[in-house]
């Protein structure tokens, strides 16, 4: 763009500018100097100034909340500061701890299969196909559901009595599995449901960067006696790297804020995750916490705590995935 | 490009793919279709009922769903011309201007896409309820989701590539104001990759519930609290419950219809160039 913005007044032009007469030019040309240098700023601002007030105060004042004795059941409280005692208390706080544990877990098993299905899916779309869109319309689906929507029809599909799954596993099983029961099932359960809503957005992800891996690279392989299998760990793994790393990156923070699943999952709505909280998540308890129970110091210290953990999560996820070696 | 054709077991595979995907959806159209007796009974039923309409028209009854399509319209709604419109601008402005700190002011944008802003929760309830008043109240759902880091990432990726340099030198070289070559020319341009901006975000919105089930009770709800607030309790009527969330998701399914077209290719198209 330097090349069409105007060369700026000679001292020449600014003598001959200066007289009276040509004022409205000196107006002209400091408008236009305003237009080229400023008005970004003005077009930019709106996003700054509303992120900023709705997306980095909050943040800011969370760490505030955060240091002091804040419950709504006290009133006063919110003055009262108690500089990282509700840290320290969120050390041994057994629930917090189990609730970590919980979504670890669960979003290990929610996001691990959900990407590797997601690359093969991808890689049988990227087929020449009849029916493209149709295709990948199908897969699409469970994305334009709502989380609510997937909860309450998974709820269904995995209740106790009279749902569906225990009636398809009913020849295998002598009584049927209470699937909020137990730790492993309803972690089961619960990575169903964000596997299933979220592999087909992640399958047309991977498909859009299979798509840019030029041809030659795979003829030349197969020259060379590449197999398929070959090709697909030596071709595409590696060309999809930064998409790879994206999808990670995004799916892990997607995990650690899971909320919406295990919150319509407890149908008793005491927001415990369940009867020995075993799929209570880290926001359930947050939500619990400040929602249930009015403490607000305690939640914002379990929010930051958080936002400290998916930094340095992201970053390890980071650091591993890049690991793929880049195709040559 | 892949140029091999595909043989009958990729087909194989990717119809049971789809039928997995496609099946909940389905499912619920089965529980809602039936009655409740029908429902808890073994075997389960596996086709629909006749019983959708009176289900439906009850559930619609019980849950205010009639308030929640209006309110959950209008929320989206508003988030999607605001967020189409402000992403424009800023995409512009980091596509095609220079100035000082653009750089670094696109990389905060990115970062922020990161950062889950749902942790601020506590603050953010405070603040709108009690410095806004907006306990209660749309406008406490709609202003805080007016921009979004996506939107401006999305339209500044499109726009990147969809104005040329020649045309906008073109307009420089013509006397127009920055403003007059937004307006006139980049604007024009800029309506496709809008349009999917759009359209991605309304579904974005239309289907959110963390915040609105924080700051909208019963009386007011969107449809996703209203159908959260079906579920509770012990004794579950499945059949009303799925009914609810035929009622949520049906808009969405005839928009995917219409325009799956333009989704699957804004998601693709945001994917590679991210």
């Amino acid at each position: 763009m330097s090349r069409t913005a105007l060369r700026e007044p000679s001292s020449v032009d600014r003598r001959r500018l200066a007289e009276p007469s040509d004022r409205r030019a000196v107006w002209r040309s400091r408008l236009y100097r305003w237009d080229v240098k400023g008005s970004p700023y003005a077009y930019v601002a709106p996003f700054f100034l509303l992120f900023g007030v709705f997306g980095v105060l909050p943040l800011a004042y969370t760490a505030l909340i955060s240091t002091t004795a804040w419950n709504t059941r006290r009133p006063g409280s919110e003055d009262v500061s108690v500089g990282l005692d509700n840290y320290s208390a969120l050390l041994g706080d057994d629930n917090f701890w189990n609730a970590l544990v919980n979504t670890l877990g669960i979003g290990v098993f929610a996001t691990v299969p959900q990407l590797l299905f997601a690359l093969g899916i991808a890689h049988l779309l990227n087929y020449k196909l009849r029916g493209r869109l149709a295709l990948r319309m199908g897969v699409l689906v469970p994305y334009v559901t709502s989380v609510a929507a997937v909860a309450l029809i998974f709820n269904q599909i995995f209740a106790r009595d009279f749902g569906l799954l225990n009636w398809l596993l009913s020849p295998f099983t002598d009584a049927p599995i209470d699937w909020r029961a137990s730790t492993a099932a309803s972690w089961f359960a619960v990575s169903a449901m964000v596997t299933w809503h979220w592999t087909g957005y992640n399958a047309l992800i991977y498909l859009a960067a299979m798509q840019t891996i030029p041809y030659e690279l795979y003829e030349s392989a197969a020259i060379d006696g590449a197999g398929k299998w070959r090709q697909f760990w030596s071709i595409t793994i590696p060309s999809l790297r930064p998409t790879i790393i994206f999808t990670v990156i995004v799916s892990t923070v997607g995990a650690l804020q899971l909320f919406a699943e295990p919150f319509l999952f407890d149908t008793t709505r005491n927001h415990n995750g369940g009867s020995e909280r075993q799929f209570q998540t880290v926001v359930l308890y947050l939500y619990q916490q400040f929602w249930t129970n009015g403490r607000y110091g305690y939640g914002a210290a379990i929010a930051w705590t958080l936002f400290v953990i998916t930094v340095v999560i992201v970053l390890i996820n980071f650091l591993v995935v890049r690991r793929i070696r880049s195709s040559e | 490009m892949r140029a091999s054709g595909a043989r009958w077991p990729t087909y194989a595979l990717l119809i049971g793919i789809v039928l997995v995907s496609v099946f909940p959806l389905y499912w619920s159209i089965v529980v809602s279709s039936r009655d409740q007796q029908s429902v808890g009974s073994y075997p389960p039923p596996l086709v629909p009922g006749g019983n959708l309409w009176d289900n439906v028209v009850a559930a619609y009854e019980q849950g205010n769903f009639g308030l929640a399509l209006l309110n959950s319209t209008i929320v989206a709604g508003t988030i999607t011309v605001s967020v189409v419109l402000t992403s424009t601008l800023a995409g512009f402005a980091f596509a095609k201007l220079r100035f000082r700190g653009r750089d670094a002011l696109f990389g905060a944008v990115v970062a922020t896409m990161l950062v889950p802003t749902q942790l601020a929760i506590i603050p953010l309830y405070i603040m709108v309820t009690q410095w806004f008043g907006w306990a209660n109240d749309l406008r406490g759902v709609i202003v805080p989701a007016l921009v979004t880091a996506f939107g401006v990432f999305f339209m500044r990726q499109y726009l990147s590539s969809a104005v040329s340099h020649e045309l906008l030198e073109a307009g420089r070289l013509d006397g127009a104001s920055t403003w007059r070559i937004y307006w006139n020319v980049v604007l024009p341009l800029a309506r496709p990759g809008a349009a999917v901006l759009g359209l991605l975000t309304f579904i974005t919105y239309w289907n959110d519930l963390f915040w609105p089930l924080i700051l909208l009770n019963t009386q007011n709800p969107t449809v996703q609290v209203a159908i959260a607030n079906t579920a509770g309790g012990i004794e579950v009527d499945y059949s009303l419950v799925l009914a609810g969330t035929v009622i949520a998701t049906f808009p969405m399914v005839i928009v995917f219809l219409l325009l799956g077209r333009q989704i699957i290719g804004g998601i693709m198209q945001g994917a590679v160039k991210g």
